[in-house]
């Protein structure tokens, strides 16, 4: 099942091209890039691993693009999502986010039952690779 | 059909072939180049081969650009380069051209200049170079990276020194990110020599090497008048005699270090200069008096007190 999530997700996945000018876009504006990746794409799994610190100081899309294809390298299997943080609010505020890698075959979700106390039903998201997920739950 | 629409009909063409703003774009192109190389002329005293490099470099960006709208091939060039010379021979100050040059020839995207030493690429432990290596390329893309005193990089009698890792990383960004940074590695010549026998591979990248001449007295001076006048003083006539017996002076000596030593020279000048004023008593002072070094002050240095390559190294 093709996953979404973030500020593209109703697009096709950005070309590298793309990507570049997106990074560009937020360099402009002051914002810093970071690189995340997981082999757990659960929407409710929200802590990502990082690869590096976020990239601070940088004046040029390539240098993101460097790390990305390093990241991309390393995990080819996972997803891997660009995020860029806005602290101009003096918070850290996530202004831009999206998928920039997937693997081959991305896993399925299933939508289980359970029955509960009082003939309640409650409903759960099962992610069919989590099984084998090794990445931060 | 109206007469001046026959005068449009160039144009027209050149819209279908879709080459207006391109055409336009390298005219203007073509006036900048020029307008920068007036001025590296005008405000850089003397560097000859220099220029030369960067005429031939410029040169070569523009045209391949027009290449490139005619459809013919044009490799975009490696422009890693090494500077050679002694102290204050202008390399710094010629890298943050170079990067502006290159940054209105669309050759470089941001045209900054990163300047750094061996401290800020190698690290302390292991695995700790690469990436503090890497973070230095990072923040240099875009622009250009200006390592000075790179010889220190490569220690050979040191077998376990990360230096050659960073050296190792380098390389590796330099060939294939060639767009995306210029590498522009400073240093003495004979050390840099040692430096590239140890290094073939960075020698082999980098194409260009240009040598920084020492600077003849009368040059010396000329920069000397130049960065008089860009700080608003202007020298009288006898302080420019007493300058030119300083320089000859000072040139003789140990540590001479260019423009460098003519720089810190004028500063003593100035400060001499203000304590002269304020000691003054009678008159209120004027512009003039503000703006006019004379030649005491040049000749209190200890430079002129000494006998010639009597010693000390100081200026």
């Amino acid at each position: 099942m093709r996953l979404t999530q973030g500020t593209f997700s109703f697009l096709p996945d950005l070309s590298d091209e793309q990507i570049r000018a997106q990074v560009e876009y937020a360099l402009e504006r002051g914002w810093s890039i970071s690189i995340e990746y997981t082999d757990d794409p659960h929407p409710r799994n929200v802590y990502w691993n990082m690869w590096g610190t976020p990239i601070f100081d940088v004046k040029d899309a390539a240098a993101v693009m460097l790390e990305l294809e390093r990241c991309r390298k390393a995990f080819p299997g996972n997803y891997v999502r660009l995020s860029a943080y806005d602290r101009s609010k003096g918070r850290q505020t996530t202004a831009l986010s999206f998928i920039v890698n997937r693997p081959a075959e991305e896993p399925d979700f299933t939508l289980e039952r359970t029955d509960f106390t009082d003939r309640q039903m409650k409903y759960r998201l099962r992610l069919h690779a989590a099984d084998h997920a090794t990445g931060a739950q | 059909m109206p007469p001046e629409h026959n005068n449009r009909v160039p144009i027209e063409e050149h819209l279908a072939h879709n080459s207006v703003p391109q055409g336009e774009q390298h005219l203007t192109l073509d006036v900048v180049v020029r307008e920068m190389l007036a001025r590296l002329d005008a405000e850089l005293i003397g560097l000859k081969p220099v220029k030369t490099r960067i005429r031939e470099i410029a040169s070569l960006l523009v045209i391949d650009r027009m290449r490139r709208e005619q459809g013919l091939v044009a490799e975009s060039p490696s422009l890693h380069m090494c500077f050679t010379g002694n102290p204050g021979t202008g390399k710094t100050t010629v890298a943050t051209r170079m990067a502006e040059i290159l940054r209105s020839l669309g050759y470089s995207r941001k045209g900054h200049l990163v300047t750094v030493t061996r401290d800020d690429l190698v690290g302390q432990y292991v695995g700790h170079t690469a990436p503090k290596t890497r973070d230095v390329l990072k923040r240099a893309m875009g622009g250009v990276l200006f390592i000075d005193e790179a010889y220190y990089l490569y220690r050979p009698e040191n077998e376990r020194d990360y230096g050659q890792e960073a050296i190792e990383i380098m390389l590796q960004v330099m060939e294939n990110n060639r767009d995306d940074l210029v590498v522009i590695l400073a240093g003495y010549k004979d050390r840099m020599d040692r430096f590239f026998e140890g290094n073939p591979g960075m020698k082999s990248r980098i194409t260009h090497h240009i040598d920084f001449p020492d600077y003849s007295a009368q040059e010396l001076m000329e920069i000397a008048k130049l960065m008089v006048a860009r700080q608003d003083y202007r020298l009288s006539p006898q302080a420019e005699e007493a300058l030119a017996q300083y320089i000859a002076r000072r040139m003789a000596q140990p540590n001479f270090a260019n423009a460098r030593s003519i720089r810190n020279a004028l500063e003593r000048a100035r400060l001499r200069h203000a304590a002269r004023l304020l000691s003054m008593s009678g008159r209120p002072l004027t512009r003039e008096d503000l703006m006019t070094l004379e030649p005491d002050e040049i000749m209190a240095s200890r430079v002129m007190a000494e006998e010639q390559g009597a010693g000390s190294s100081h200026d």
